[in-house]
């Protein structure tokens, strides 16, 4: 365990220090994992099942390690706030799952995958965890393909590849435009199997509503039954976080309507330290927003930037005609003029706000000038409808549903949205954050994907977390706990308890005018507006006066109705907004002080010619904040990033 | 319990168990109707051909007895399992819809259990009528009209006698009509059910299936009309 | 960003229900002004907002990832499961396929096996309940061989993503007039049926997941196929006939004991 994470190295960033500060095993990068696994602690099989495992969350991560874990032999509670473990959002992911197998023959290697993920990652990434993840990769395809996932194949029954954004290798394995359904499928039948055979408990309908910590582990979670509205303990061994991303935050954005930061933030109030929350990403290619009514964004594939072109018209007084009658030379293919060696398969934090500067120019398409053309009359002339059909006839279909629109005969229309988030709780080469016994899995931690993730890569961490990495690292902090020492009704236990059913019964007692969906709203849009894609210090410094007074206003003023001891979305739905408008608070902060861009924190005080402008010497640290009972002032602690086999360089995708 | 009867107990339990049962059992029962009305056809080749038919069935003597003890245990097991089935689907969805919408279904397939309810009252009444004679005088020895021989049926004269009636013919045509629903839905579900059809050929069985059971209406009832519209007296 | 296209004044007739065992009943609810862009379930935040704002309890209704994969929600508008359109999730539904002065009614799946959670929302576990027992290869993690040493014939990868692509919604069973869950539970066993790497399990999984079904209380197929018709992902009713077949061949052997 790593008590204090090490000031800025005074030589930085050249510098690597004598004990990495993850915790991982001072050898050459390469070796490292190797070694990490061969040195860990060991539980003997006859005492696994003593351990009781409380994983929060059944996606990717979460049922990987349940499952897992459970074959392994201990005990393992799973739980999760959608009515089966199958509805968790990595269902949502559309395009496939990154391994460097090099199938294709492509020049693709393990070192090829991690060098991409740092440089996708704006060398904000920690390069131990990259390495191992590219490591790992391989092991998760084998693993998937043995459980029967349905990814698409060649004629000769081999596996079949595509390309993402950010490589020049087509490394992504993927099941049509539902990989992420099918590889949650895989992992779930691994969860219904240890169900079956007794060792894993589930619990869905259940929301996490803080985490039990004891003498400074965290030993159990306190939960509420969405059905009942009974509120109890459960106590562990150990907990894993499994719980995605804080997008929702931003209200408008692609995860579902369920995602929240409750189960992090209130690990986060407890102790542990929240790491650059500030790096979101903007996908680039969504369905633009039809209304103020509007609930949620969708996504459409990256996979559609093989073989869409985006472009808007070269003239502002286009922007209203039909796309049809603007000829050619008109039209401004903005990706493949400006980064021509990665056209419009340029990474998403690019492609984005190469997006929001052709709208920003008056040049977008569709109401309000907030689209940009996603164009595939190009790819049918050469490969004939059928065949673009084939590939992403699911999407078009959906396309066509939600705006009305064939995208085969006219350009998609496309904005960027807020899809994923690669801040989260900190952790260590073990994946256990500073609160010992809490470990963070999938897009819940920090650790991969720097300021960006590349596409194709949040199924492949999560699985690789959830089915390689805890598994053989949780031993380390099990081996020195004595199993079974804390019970639901310890009295540690109960004062938690009641503190949460002491919040609900605040929540239901303000009894105010307002809904909780319009304090979202609310939130949502000073959120994007401030701190979306582009940033400045003066928006954050305005977002981080408006949030308290938000915050005082929902607890004045919101209106909850319904009780605590029934199926109460209204409720559900208040505790999760509560949290957003804390944790909106340190997401602002984390912006305002990280005075560089990268990735997709853009600070506009920060480019050069249009491109984010990093200050390596200043900010190559991971912003671990912690909790100081302040909201308006958590402690900073930095981890400074070293890499031994990669060099700072500029990020260049032209 | 011998494993075997257990397991054979299991199979009859579980739901695809019974529908094979029912699948299986309306097959054999298909071929009855077939043969049944390739018999009755004879009607049209004259008296000689139907009474020389009917007569050599009913020199098969035990066989005969065989043959109707199988017949009755398939009606009975098809009834049974059905029933059963039809409770079970009751029971899964007790309330209706307040807008009752369907989007594909036929409307055979909809009324398979009234359809079949139908057949069964009109079989029963087809016994009473020729087998067991009961409100005729098809058994009375002194009915010279209804005997070829002592012992042996004139089968002919029966028909003719039992379709002049125009409210038998009646509900001869209209049970026929709902054998003919009946049989339209069950063709093709017994290759469904029994696993047998495929994405190809299973609108060839459709088909199969509607000429099937048209056929076999238009064979049955064209006893019955043929006789009331005086053509075969 | 206001659509200037048209917007729809409907008639809802909501189902509401406190709890599985309470009586339900229909309210009758005025939704105004619902934009032609918006999602059906955005219409129900609407009305629900509405609702809210004069002090009445929301209706509740299951939704999550809305935009069709997670199979969370399930209502049944008019009748159908998912609503009128072919091949969509109610969170797909937009608001164009209705006409102003248009009434909706608005029920839970019904089936005894989704006993109701409150108003739309039913509880789907039984279906969890079936996949345990035998929705899964056994496959331990870490023991899988090399991905590409099993090669796997692309018309029997194509016909297993094709039942993987079930979401577990349960829109067969709601339409279904028996509350059949067939068309869900052949699409599970065909999505590991058809691969190589399921064929060891093939024979128990068909039993083990047929039995499973008999026993959440689900109805039985009578071949009509309404289930194809509703179902988001347009999973085909061969499945069943596949299912049928897997079944007969695996109860067959068990009961000669092969």
């Amino acid at each position: 365990m790593i008590s204090e994470l090490h000031d800025a190295p005074a030589t930085h960033p050249n510098r690597v220090s004598d004990t990495p500060p993850d915790g991982s095993p001072k050898v050459p990068l390469p070796e490292k994992w190797t070694k990490h696994k061969a040195s860990a602690k060991l539980i003997s099989p006859a005492n696994r099942r003593k351990y009781n495992i409380i994983v929060v969350g059944s996606g990717l991560a979460g049922s990987a390690a349940a499952a897992s874990l459970s074959e392994q032999g201990y005990n393992v509670k799973c739980f999760c706030y959608q009515d089966s473990a199958r509805r968790a959002h990595s269902i949502a992911a559309q395009g496939g799952i990154n391994a460097a197998k090099n199938y294709q023959n492509d020049g693709d290697s393990t070192y090829r995958l991690f060098y991409e993920t740092i440089k996708g990652g704006d060398f904000r990434a920690r390069e131990s965890n990259v390495r191992r993840l590219a490591e790992v990769s391989v092991q998760i395809i084998d693993q998937c393909v043995a459980q029967g996932v349905p990814f698409a194949r060649e004629y000769g029954g081999l596996l079949a590849n595509r390309s993402f954004g950010g490589t020049q290798v087509a490394r992504t394995f993927y099941a049509a435009g539902q990989t992420g359904q099918q590889l949650l499928l895989g992992a779930y039948a691994a969860l219904n199997k240890e169900i079956a055979h007794g060792s894993v408990k589930m619990y869905p309908r259940t929301e996490m509503l803080d985490l039990v910590v004891v003498d400074g582990h965290a030993k159990g979670i306190v939960v509420r039954d969405m059905v009942t509205g009974k509120i109890s303990s459960h106590a562990g061994d150990a907990v894993l976080l499994c719980t995605g991303g804080y997008g929702n935050v931003f209200y408008l954005s692609t995860n579902a309507m369920g995602c929240n930061v409750t189960a992090t933030w209130r690990a986060h109030k407890r102790g542990a330290w929240f790491a650059n929350p500030c790096y979101t990403q903007i996908h680039p290619t969504c369905i633009p927003v039809s209304g103020d009514y509007q609930s949620k964004l969708t996504l459409m594939s990256e996979s559609l930037r093989n073989d869409g072109r985006c472009w808007v018209p070269k003239r502002k007084e286009d922007c209203g005609k039909p796309a049809a009658s603007i000829p050619e030379e008109d039209r401004d293919y903005y990706l493949e003029r400006k980064y021509p060696s990665f056209g419009n398969l340029a990474p998403r934090d690019i492609a984005s706000r190469a997006a929001k500067e052709q709208c920003d120019d008056g040049r977008g398409v569709g109401p309000g000038g907030l689209g940009v053309y996603l164009d595939f009359a190009d790819a049918i002339k050469r490969l004939g409808e059928d065949q673009i059909r084939e590939r992403y006839g699911n999407l078009f279909a959906m396309y066509e549903q939600i705006t009305g629109e064939n995208a085969y005969k006219q350009p998609m229309r496309i904005y960027p949205a807020v899809h994923y988030t690669m801040g989260g709780l900190w952790v260590d080469y073990n994946l256990m954050s500073n609160v010992p016994g809490l470990h963070v899995l999938g897009e819940a931690n920090f650790s991969d994907h720097g300021a960006n993730r590349l596409g194709a890569s949040a199924l492949m961490q999560g699985l690789a977390d959830g089915y390689f990495i805890v598994p053989a690292t949780l031993p380390n902090y099990l081996a020195d706990q004595k199993p079974g020492q804390y019970q639901d009704d310890s009295p540690e236990f109960k004062a938690v308890e009641e503190a949460a059913r002491e919040r609900v019964r605040k929540i239901l007692s303000v009894n105010g005018k307002r809904s909780v969906a319009s304090f979202h709203r609310e939130l949502g849009l000073l959120i994007w507006d401030k701190c979306g894609m582009a940033r400045t210090k003066e928006g954050l410094a305005q977002a981080l006066k408006r949030l308290p007074e938000l915050r005082e206003e929902f607890w004045s003023n919101v209106r909850v109705p319904g009780s605590g001891d029934t199926f109460n979305q209204q409720l559900e739905q208040a505790g999760r907004v509560a949290d957003f408008l804390e944790f909106g608070e340190l997401l602002c902060r984390d912006a305002y002080e990280r005075e560089e861009s990268c990735g997709g924190h853009f600070r506009s005080e920060h480019q050069m010619e249009g491109e984010a402008k990093r200050d390596d010497e200043r900010f190559s640290y991971v912003a671990a904040w912690e909790y100081t009972g302040d909201l308006a002032k958590p402690k900073l602690n930095k981890e400074w990033l070293e890499y031994e086999e990669v060099h700072f360089s500029t990020r260049s995708y032209k | 319990m011998p494993p075997l009867v257990q397991y054979l107990i299991r199979f009859y339990q579980s739901s695809i168990g019974k529908k094979i049962i029912v699948a299986l059992t309306g097959a054999a029962l298909m071929g009855f109707l077939v043969a049944h009305l390739l018999g009755n056809l004879l009607i049209f080749s004259g008296p000689e051909a139907i009474n020389g038919y009917a007569k050599k069935l009913h020199d098969l003597g035990p066989l005969l007895y065989v043959a109707r003890a199988g017949l009755l245990l398939f009606v009975v097991l098809h009834i049974v399992c059905t029933i059963q089935l039809v409770k079970i689907n009751r029971a899964a969805r007790p309330q209706k819809y307040a807008v009752d919408t369907v989007r594909q279904a036929t409307k055979s397939s909809r009324i398979m259990i009234w359809s079949g309810l139908t057949i069964l009252a009109f079989v029963v009444y087809h016994l009473a009528h020729f087998t067991w004679a009961l409100g005729n005088q098809y058994h009375d020895p002194g009915m010279a009209r209804y005997w070829v021989e002592p012992g042996v049926h004139n089968v002919y004269n029966m028909v003719i006698d039992g379709f002049s009636v125009w409210y038998v013919s009646a509900f001869y045509i209209i049970a026929m009509f709902l054998l003919c629903s009946h049989l339209n839905h069950g063709f093709s579900s017994i290759f469904q059910t029994l696993g047998l059809a495929t994405p190809r050929t299973r609108q060839p069985i459709d088909l199969a299936g509607k000429l099937f059971a048209w056929g076999l209406f238009l064979g049955n009832i064209s006893i019955p009309l043929s006789i009331l519209f005086g053509i075969k007296s | 960003m206001a659509d200037s296209k048209s917007s729809l004044d409907l008639t809802l007739n909501v189902w509401r229900q406190t709890g599985p065992d309470a009586p339900g009943r229909f309210e009758t609810y005025a939704a105004k002004a619902i934009p032609e862009t918006a999602s059906f379930l955005e219409m129900m935040d609407i009305v629900n907002e509405d609702i809210i704002a004069k002090g009445g309890e929301p209706v509740a209704f299951d939704h999550d990832c809305r935009e069709g994969i997670c199979g969370m929600c399930s209502m049944v508008i008019n009748g159908m499961p998912h609503g009128p359109k072919r091949g969509v999730t109610t969170c797909q539904l937009h608001m164009r396929s209705f006409r102003s002065g248009d009434t909706i009614w608005i029920e839970p799946f019904r089936a005894t096996a989704f006993p109701i959670v409150r108003d739309l929302a039913v509880d789907r576990s039984a279906f969890d309940r079936i996949q345990q027992a035998g929705g899964y290869i056994t496959v331990r993690t870490g023991s899988a061989p090399e991905a590409n040493s099993v090669p796997v014939p692309k018309p029997d990868a194509d016909a297993s993503f094709m039942a993987a692509a079930c979401i577990g919604c349960g829109a067969c069973v709601a339409a279904c007039k028996n509350a059949s869950a067939m068309l869900f539970v052949a699409a599970k066993v065909a999505h590991f049926n058809h691969l190589p790497q399921g064929r060891p399990e093939a024979d128990s999984r068909a039993l083990g997941m047929v039995r499973a079904m008999d026993e959440q209380g689900f109805g039985n197929c009578t071949n009509q196929y309404e289930c194809e018709a509703v179902c988001p992902k347009t999973i085909d009713a061969e499945y069943i006939r596949q299912l049928n077949r897997d079944y007969r061949n695996a109860a067959a052997k068990e009961v000669v004991g092969i």
